[in-house]
């Protein structure tokens, strides 16, 4: 039997972006796209997908599907969890989704997993590195009624059920959960995998199956965001730095830590 | 009026926890607020001063359901149910992201996470959060209730106020609806001294160490200091020091006294885990990097010939 898994995956702007060219255009309270820095996915979704295929290099019969809400893809960034050996790739593609907010995004993704699927394992990265947020694999669980364990960092398929740890502060819990379930996978599990040149090959050959709204039934209106966002903006730093020059390093070592017991935070 | 459920947790002694303190600091800010503190277990000591109106206690969870939350999950959704209202209030944490955004999704609620700044408007709340690793603050409104929060640990001073609350036992109606998965057993990596995210101080080190054995030096200093030691992300994908370490956007968050930042660049998915702090004090031999941006104190230098004669230096303060 195979086991069908999807892995969601965001595209987002290159988090490795020096911060001179990271530009609000608070006109429009958007990131301007950073120039020549091409999008990226989520860098935590390819941990998901990572931990995907590790499922398969156990010997597991497994279809990895990806699957993107959002606009204005870029195809080089998007296909590259094919390139690592992901099977298919689909992408719910409107340009009103650039306006909505994680609950939209969460109603989309479960009519299209409901439309795709059924599936046995929904994998999320533990969060994105745009805004933030981690929740929109939790919230698929809930809208979609399934089990949810988040932060899994090692997963093993049994026959109708999943064996998991999840990381927690000091150790790990060892978690049972049954199949269908919705896990978020976190960097513990492993860096993600370089594409080789043969799956580059094969990620170029493949087309995305693209999905409209109108397909999964869905409207624009039906999916009015409960944040609105007022203000986005770069804090100013109004911090100085104090620099310690002593006559030489280790004398500024020892003046560092004479300052410190002057201000009485040692 | 905004009516606030705040949802408590405790610290390592079973006693409220600062990070919730900092959270009914944060609901006692906003206008005319009626706070009700909801904590799983028996009231506490702590609890009884508290500075707000109730105290509702929920019974424990079993170990089974031990970071999976559907018991928490389905308790608090009922709680928001029989009382309305306008806000409920978590810390970041492990359990209030995870319960947090299950009931806000499994409702239907506005979900807003890891808020930095609270503040009730004329047609309901704004809430502000750091974006793109910190780089950036989004300000929102939420005009629907409730609104579910979670609020960044730090980012409020504890309160020095006192109440007299009201103390209630809430009783589940008990048909918790399990989702199916279990927890069969906890694992504990053992580790010696204090807590990272419950220190002080903490002596972090970066990519600048250039390897595992500089972190024994740090060890030292957090010893003098009664600390403990972190890392940034790039020290431990190295494999450096143990992920469990690491401070930043995808490890634990810091608000220690000082946080002295040792071969740090300050790349602001490290710096979302330590702004908080009081103090941060940076060693990095490039006086352009982030970190001398964020810090208080620095010395630009090499760590090698800086760090051991400050170390000597703080053993003789504290001797």
């Amino acid at each position: 039997m195979t086991f069908r898994i999807v892995v969601l995956a965001k595209q987002v702007p290159d988090p490795e972006t020096p911060p001179s060219q990271f530009k609000i255009d608070e006109s429009t309270n958007s990131v301007f796209p950073p120039n020549g820095v091409p999008p990226v996915v989520n860098g935590f979704d390819l941990n998901a997908v990572e931990a995907a295929l590790q499922l398969r290099d156990a010997g597991a019969d497994v279809e990895i599907t990806v699957l993107s809400a959002g606009s204005e893809f870029v195809m080089d960034a998007m296909k590259k969890p094919l390139a690592m050996g992901a099977d298919r790739l689909v992408l719910i593609e409107d340009s009103s989704l650039g306006n909505i907010d994680s609950s939209g995004t969460v109603k989309i993704l479960a009519a299209a997993i409901e439309k795709d699927g059924p599936y046995d394992l929904i994998l999320g990265g533990r969060q994105a590195s745009d805004w933030d947020q981690a929740h929109v694999t939790l919230g698929l669980a809930e809208v979609m009624g399934l089990p949810l364990v988040s932060l899994v960092q090692k997963l093993e398929l049994n026959s109708d059920s999943v064996a998991l740890q999840r990381v927690i502060p000091d150790g790990y819990q060892v978690i049972e959960a049954p199949i269908p379930v919705v896990l978020t996978v976190t960097n513990e599990l492993g860096e993600p995998r370089y594409p080789n040149l043969r799956g580059i090959m094969q990620a170029s050959r493949k087309k995305p199956e693209i999905f409209t709204l109108a397909d999964l039934g869905f409207s624009s209106g039906d999916l009015a965001p409960k944040l609105e966002l007022k203000k986005l903006y770069v804090p100013e730093s109004n911090r100085q730095v104090e620099l310690i020059e002593g006559e030489d390093e280790p004398d500024s070592g020892k003046q560092l830590a004479l300052r410190l017991r002057e201000e009485k935070l040692i | 009026m905004t009516s606030i459920l705040l949802v408590a947790e405790r610290d390592g002694q079973g006693e409220i926890s600062q990070s919730t303190l900092q959270a009914v600091a944060a609901a006692k800010s906003l206008s005319d607020s009626q706070v009700t503190v909801a904590i799983e277990g028996d009231a506490v000591k702590s609890g009884a001063s508290l500075a707000v109106e109730k105290i509702v206690t929920l019974s424990p969870t079993d170990s089974g359901d031990a970071g999976i939350y559907d018991k928490a999950t389905y308790d608090i959704t009922s709680l928001i149910s029989l009382i309305n209202p306008d806000l409920v209030l978590f810390n970041k944490s492990d359990f209030g992201s995870v319960v947090g955004a299950r009931l806000a999704f499994r409702s239907d609620y506005a979900f807003a996470a890891d808020c930095i700044e609270i503040s009730s408007t004329v047609t309901g709340l704004s809430v502000t959060r750091p974006v793109y690793g910190g780089s950036a603050l989004a300000e929102f409104e939420i005009a629907s209730t409730p609104a579910i929060v979670t609020l960044r640990a730090g980012a409020y001073e504890t309160g020095t106020d006192t109440g007299s609350p009201i103390i209630e036992a809430f009783n589940s109606d008990g048909s918790v609806v399990g989702q199916g998965a279990t927890t069969t057993d906890t694992v504990a990596e053992a580790r010696d001294g204090v807590r990272l995210e419950d220190a002080n101080f903490v002596v972090s080190g970066g990519r600048g160490l250039g390897g595992p054995e500089p972190f024994s030096l740090l060890n030292e200093l957090a010893d003098i200091l009664g600390g403990a030691v972190g890392a940034s992300r790039a020290a431990c994908d190295a494999g450096w020091i143990d992920h469990s370490y690491q401070v930043g956007l995808t490890g634990k968050s810091v608000n220690p006294d000082v946080y002295i930042a040792v071969g740090i660049s300050g790349a602001s998915q490290h710096m979302s885990g330590c702004s908080s702090s009081r103090a941060i004090v940076a060693i990095n031999k490039d006086g352009d990097s982030n970190i001398f941006k964020e810090a208080r104190f620095g010395v630009v230098g090499d760590w090698e010939k800086v760090l051991p004669s400050f170390l000597a230096t703080v053993r003789d303060l504290k001797a």
